[in-house]
């Protein structure tokens, strides 16, 4: 009997008036994302099912955006600072002054001395138009915020393999059958990871996830490995042992697609030692074994020796690279009872980890019946695939071993065969793409002209690094100089220190594009905050002058002079560019754009086009025609318009007037129109016999040239040895004319070892573990991406404050109590902070989750608001440069090949505190927008 | 008091997959986003910016260490939000009839304009599956987004609740848990899925797969499969020259 007739209710209500397909930004990701539009405002953002990075899902930060479009925080006009660098207080300026003020600092600076602008772009998506601009504009002070990311998985994936993890690659989800994941936080393919991890559970795949914390994806592995921070190449190469011992490694794939015969010239501390013997062509000899002579790789595949010594004319005596490595890894120090101590993983769990490795690639070989022809013209009947795959992130690269301990990892992969293979890990497009096709660092630079060459690329030897005759670096982050060579995503991390001390040289003007460096973003936060507000002894700030643009009233806006107010990401022009980070997926070649599905309701204007205008009224070139009129009327027009070669542009798709062109073709004026048709991006399907095996497969290759990613056919061999490390190395030994500092030499032998190799991160190093213990990590929250999210009204319900996550052996030998206070204390400093007993971490590993600590004032936040009473960040203990030697000198903090900042390298001790709140505080900053307020009832009007 | 229905015609209801939930949250926001502008009010947030900032919110993850026999925890994530039980206290307890339980679908709902705020329903669920809206004052539960499901002004494939439509891990399933031959009924059998504190007696329609066994070792030995050492005295590079000479 129904006690009450319930009143009826809309079961069909309207949902949105409109739905606009775009592309996601709360993250790295680049989801596609439906937004639904109502009354003209954002109801509702759902997962695009037809996109190929995300198939519909969508996380949670993409699931926030409707109040990231409607922070409080959201810059609302240009401002000028009025107040001292850091206060916060501005005034309200109009565009037009704003860009006359940009271009009166930036006009004289191209005139006279164009380095003095270091330009700097942090979660830059449009890195392929800015780094354009910067080399327009012939300052070499340009990069992305890849130095303090992720430049260790990019540099050694390139140099190794010609493509990388990171997103530029992935597992075979649908077909491998053990993963093996190391140091992955969510960022970074968030969703395909999540999304492959469910199908490979689905499909009884087993994975291993390797990390000191088992949040997150660790916790869903069937086997969690929580080892010791920076000991992965160690525990990397004790599985490269057990299978060298084992003779468990594909012999056929090492001869075939590696360099693994090329021979190595034996020259004892000659100017030749080390490096690969080749012939008069300058390409790599191996060893016939049949004929027993040296011949050309290409002239010999399988046939090649892998071991011996063979004399190859000339007086030169020369022995394969895998004889080498073999030998190496053989060696009893790495057997797994003796990296046991170290990484704190029991040799019988290495050893086991090595057989299933053995065992899922070799005895469940998979056999696809689909043909293909390799680059020699030999025609393979089936695709042969050994199914384990690998993935491995932040917590490999952001240590000083970070280089060599990822090429570790892709030595595991290459002895396993299982890089480009049916099961394994697979390139997306335009990757795989060799060294050889990608250009050399320029840093040439000189008034009134642009630079001939892009900023940033990847260095072959000593030859191409960008130091002057003194052998002084060129850059102001000191890229591609002996400090880090191999620095492929320059360093942001050291411009802001580096320019306040006048090393190399003083600058003018810095420019920020959504970095959040004033805080999050460095190391040795607060002494960042001091650089930017030092003043000479005139009176006048050693940074003279600071242009910021960011779309949200962020710490680093506060030490701005001029602001640029961004849009939000929902209502501005992008292009997600195979020029710049694509979205390919293995199986195709992808491109999107975002557009204004929003209007602003705020006197703001997208970066890339402020960007295209002050380009234009300072007249550089490609930014005006040559009548001195602006090229671009904005970033759409640039995206659809511009050619970076002829027919190649920042999109891919429906190129030609008749929209028949994929990669390559005539600007399309339609293009747009053409891209939101199709929900926001574009696709074009990897032939079926080209799949696999793409660097060595003709069809691949064919399609490659047709869309436009090489102009000819690049076939070429994974560098299982290094022969551009040993070149430095040679050099480091007295030998050619560019010769390292003194100071760095013992460095430069140490590390640059041409076979992947495990060091001590620096600071373990620095010998005094008995005072500092422990070990500081963090991780990055599912829920939260960076200080942009972390401010969003309901993602800080989920992270409004960090605890630090203590070990329970820690916490019961410190005496401190959970839920209390400790204070943390690092080499450069120290942190308290509230700490929460863990058993879920490496014993020896604190850890808490990044960017959620902020500046009182910052982010519209209320100055009482967790994040700041609370919430903290480990930034205050990591410093940009290591302790002196007792020489005086100091070095950087980071990885000596590739510059990446070694945040994880951070060694701490802890004792009990009284009380908080979180230190060190800094005193508020004004806040230009004002502070949100109140109760939130977003979706009010809808309700029914 | 309020009564249930004597029975349903189905049970529509969830299930949650904890052996791939990665305590990622992309549910618990996309149905907030979802229902902020759906059923009932808009789901505040009081203090959003502020100090102590509270919103409702329909679903939660709780985020557990667990301690087993071994020396570090397991981490498990679980989801929670209201299981629409057969037997639903919050149902029974409700003084004005705001609560309810659906005939039709078995749905758990809250009639808002009867709502009086009195916050007996969640002293009765013992799942602390409802909250009470920090704006209106009445109290919110999930609706299985009652507004999707039926939805014509939807695309078919996209009538389901936003948690299952969003969640990137494939940990939430969506269907009639009252039918033995659904999809949902079938992986609940397959996956050995349960009730949630059955000692409630509260007869939950929501059900939890367990994580899978975990596979730490599967007990293969290296010296098993080995070949090179198992072939002489002349070692590695031994064992190398005749693999490669099987190689050809």
């Amino acid at each position: 009997m129904k006690i009450f007739e319930y009143p009826a209710f809309n079961k069909s209500p309207k949902v949105s008036d409109e739905v606009r397909k775009t592309t996601c930004y709360m993250c790295a990701c680049r989801c596609g994302i439906d937004v639904h539009l109502r009354d003209g405002k954002v109801r509702y953002i759902q997962g695009n099912r037809d996109h190929p990075i995300n198939r519909g899902v969508i996380c949670a930060k993409g699931s926030a955006g409707i109040m990231q479009q409607y922070s409080p925080a959201r810059l609302r006009s240009p401002l000028k600072r009025v107040g001292p660098r850091g206060s916060g207080e501005f005034k309200e300026i109009s565009w037009d002054e704003a860009l006359e003020t940009a271009v009166s600092w930036l006009k004289p600076i191209r005139e006279t001395d164009p380095k003095r602008l270091a330009f700097f772009t942090g979660r830059d998506q449009s890195q392929s138009f800015t780094g354009w601009w910067a080399q327009q504009f012939g300052t070499p002070n340009y990069a992305a915020h890849g130095g303090f990311c992720s430049v260790n998985m990019a540099a050694a994936g390139i140099y190794t393999m010609g493509g990388s993890f990171w997103e530029f690659g992935q597992p075979d989800w649908e077909r491998t059958r053990m993963l093996m994941l190391f140091g992955v936080a969510e960022d970074h393919d968030s969703n395909p990871i999540k999304t492959g991890l469910a199908r490979l559970k689905e499909r009884g795949a087993k994975i291993i996830a390797v990390n000191p914390v088992r949040t997150g994806y660790n916790a869903i592995a069937d086997d969690w490995v929580g080892i010791t921070p920076g000991t992965d190449g160690l525990f990397v190469l004790s599985l490269v042992h057990e299978l060298l011992r084992s003779g468990k490694i594909d012999l056929e794939y090492l001869l075939r697609y590696t360099n693994a015969a090329h021979l190595v010239v034996v020259d004892d501390g000659g100017p030749r030692d080390g490096l690969l013997a080749r012939g008069d062509d300058g390409e790599p000899l191996v060893w016939d074994r049949a004929r027993g002579e040296a011949k050309c790789w290409k002239d010999c595949g399988i046939g090649a020796a892998l071991s011996g010594k063979f004399e190859i004319g000339g007086g030169l005596t020369a022995i394969p690279a895998f004889e080498l490595a073999a030998k190496k890894y053989l060696d009893s120090r790495y057997a797994p009872d003796n990296v046991e101590k170290a990484t704190g993983i029991a040799a019988a769990k290495i050893r086991s980890i090595a057989a299933e490795l053995a065992h899922a690639a070799f005895e469940q070989e998979i056999r696809l019946e689909q043909p293909w022809t390799d680059w020699r013209g030999e025609r393979h009947e089936f695709m042969i695939g050994r199914p384990v795959s690998f993935h491995a992130m932040r917590g490999i690269s952001a240590h000083s071993n970070g280089f060599q301990t990822c090429r570790a990892i892709h030595l595991l992969q290459l002895l396993l065969g299982s890089v480009e293979c049916p099961g394994g890990f697979r390139f997306k497009p335009p990757y795989p793409k060799p060294v050889a096709a990608h250009p050399r660092p320029c840093a040439e630079h000189g008034p009134g002209r642009p630079m001939p060459g892009p900023h940033l690329g990847y260095p072959r030897g000593p030859e191409d690094l960008l130091v002057d005759d003194a052998g002084e670096p060129l850059r102001i982050d000191k890229a591609f100089s002996w400090d880090a060579p191999l620095s492929a995503h320059g360093m942001m991390h050291m411009v802001i220190s580096n320019a306040a001390a006048g090393d190399p040289y003083g600058i003018d003007t810095l420019f920020l594009y959504m970095a959040n460096m004033a805080w999050n973003s460095s190391m040795n936060s607060l002494g960042v905050l001091e650089m930017l507000e030092r003043r000479d002894s005139s009176g006048e700030y050693v940074i003279p002058r600071i242009i910021c643009a960011d779309a949200y009233s962020s710490e680093t806006v506060a030490y701005a002079d001029l602001v640029l107010p961004d849009t939000t990401y929902l209502e501005r022009h992008d292009c997600i560019s195979l020029l710049d980070r694509p979205i390919c997926e293995p199986d195709a070649a992808a491109d999107a754009i975002r557009w204004p599905v929003v209007e602003p309701d705020r006197d703001v204007r997208g970066f890339q086009s402020v960007l295209i205008d002050i380009g234009a009224r300072l007249g550089l070139p490609g930014l005006c025609k040559p009548d001195g009129s602006p090229a671009y009327a904005d970033y759409a027009d640039y995206m659809v318009t511009h050619q970076r070669k002829p027919g190649i542009g920042p999109l891919a798709g429906w190129r030609n007037s008749d929209e028949s062109g994929s990669g390559r073709g005539s600007p399309n004026p339609n293009q747009l129109e053409r891209y939101i048709e199709n929900g926001g991006f574009w696709t074009s399907r990897v032939p079926d016999d080209a799949l696999y095996f793409k660097p060595w497969n003709s069809a691949y290759q064919k399609w490659a040239v047709a869309t436009g990613f090489y102009d000819e056919p690049t076939p070429y061999v994974f560098d299982l040895y290094l022969e551009t490390l040993c070149k430095f190395r040679v050099a480091a030994q007295g030998h050619g004319a560019r010769q390292p500092p003194d100071h760095l030499r013992e460095q430069i032998l140490d590390c640059f070892d041409p076979l992947p190799a495990w060091y001590p991160p620096f600071e373990d190093a620095l010998g005094d573990g008995d005072e500092f213990p422990l070990h500081a990590v963090t991780q990055r929250p599912a829920a939260m991406y960076h200080s942009w999210g972390s401010h969003n009204a309901w993602l800080r319900q989920i992270h409004g404050d960090n605890l630090l996550y203590v070990p329970k052996e820690v916490m019961d030998a410190a005496k401190l109590d959970d839920g209390g206070w400790a204070t943390v204390t690092s080499r450069h400093g120290k942190i308290t902070v509230r700490v929460r007993r863990t058993a879920a971490s490496n014993p020896r590993t604190l850890w808490t989750w990044n960017a959620i600590g902020k500046r009182k004032g910052a982010w519209a936040l209320s100055p009482d608001a967790p994040e700041s009473t609370n919430g903290f960040i480990v930034n205050h203990l990591i410093d940009e440069l290591l302790p002196p030697r007792p020489n005086g000198m100091r070095w950087a903090n980071s990885d000596p090949i590739t510059g990446q900042a070694a945040w994880y390298d951070l060694r701490v001790r802890i004792e009990p505190a009284s009380s908080g709140p979180a230190s060190p505080q800094v005193p508020a900053q004004a806040s230009p927008v004002g502070l949100g307020d109140g109760m939130l009832e977003y979706g009010k009007e809808w309700s029914e | 008091m309020t009564s249930l229905p004597e029975s349903v015609d189905s049970k529509l209801g969830l299930v949650i997959d904890l052996d791939t939930c990665v305590g990622c949250h992309a549910c618990v926001i996309n149905c907030k986003e979802w229902n902020t502008g759906g059923y009932g009010s808009a789901l505040s947030d009081g203090d959003a910016y502020g100090s102590d900032p509270l919103g409702a919110f329909l679903n939660r993850i709780h985020t557990y260490e667990v301690a087993g026999d071994s020396e570090r925890s397991q981490i498990v994530h679980f989801p929670k939000s209201c299981l629409h039980c057969d037997d639903a206290p919050c149902v029974t307890v409700c003084p004005t009839g705001a609560s309810f339980k659906r005939s039709e679908d078995g749905i758990v709902l809250v009639e808002e304009n009867w709502c009086i705020g009195c916050g007996l329903c969640a002293w009765a669920c013992p799942y602390g599956a409802r909250e009470m809206d920090p704006g209106e004052g009445v109290m919110k539960k999930c609706t299985l987004c009652v507004d999707r499901i039926y939805n014509e002004n939807l695309p078919e494939e996209d009538r389901e609740p936003a948690c299952v439509r969003a969640c990137p891990a494939n940990a939430r399933h969506f269907g009639d848990l009252g039918d033995p031959e659904s999809d949902v009924s079938r992986l609940v059998a397959e996956r050995s899925g349960y009730d949630l504190m059955p000692e409630q007696g509260t007869r939950p329609v929501n059900k939890y797969l367990p994580p899978r066994p975990r596979r730490e070792s599967d007990g293969i030995s290296l010296d098993g499969l080995a070949e090179a050492e198992r072939t002489g005295s002349d070692g590695f590079f031994g064992w190398l020259d005749r693999a490669l000479e099987r190689l050809g």
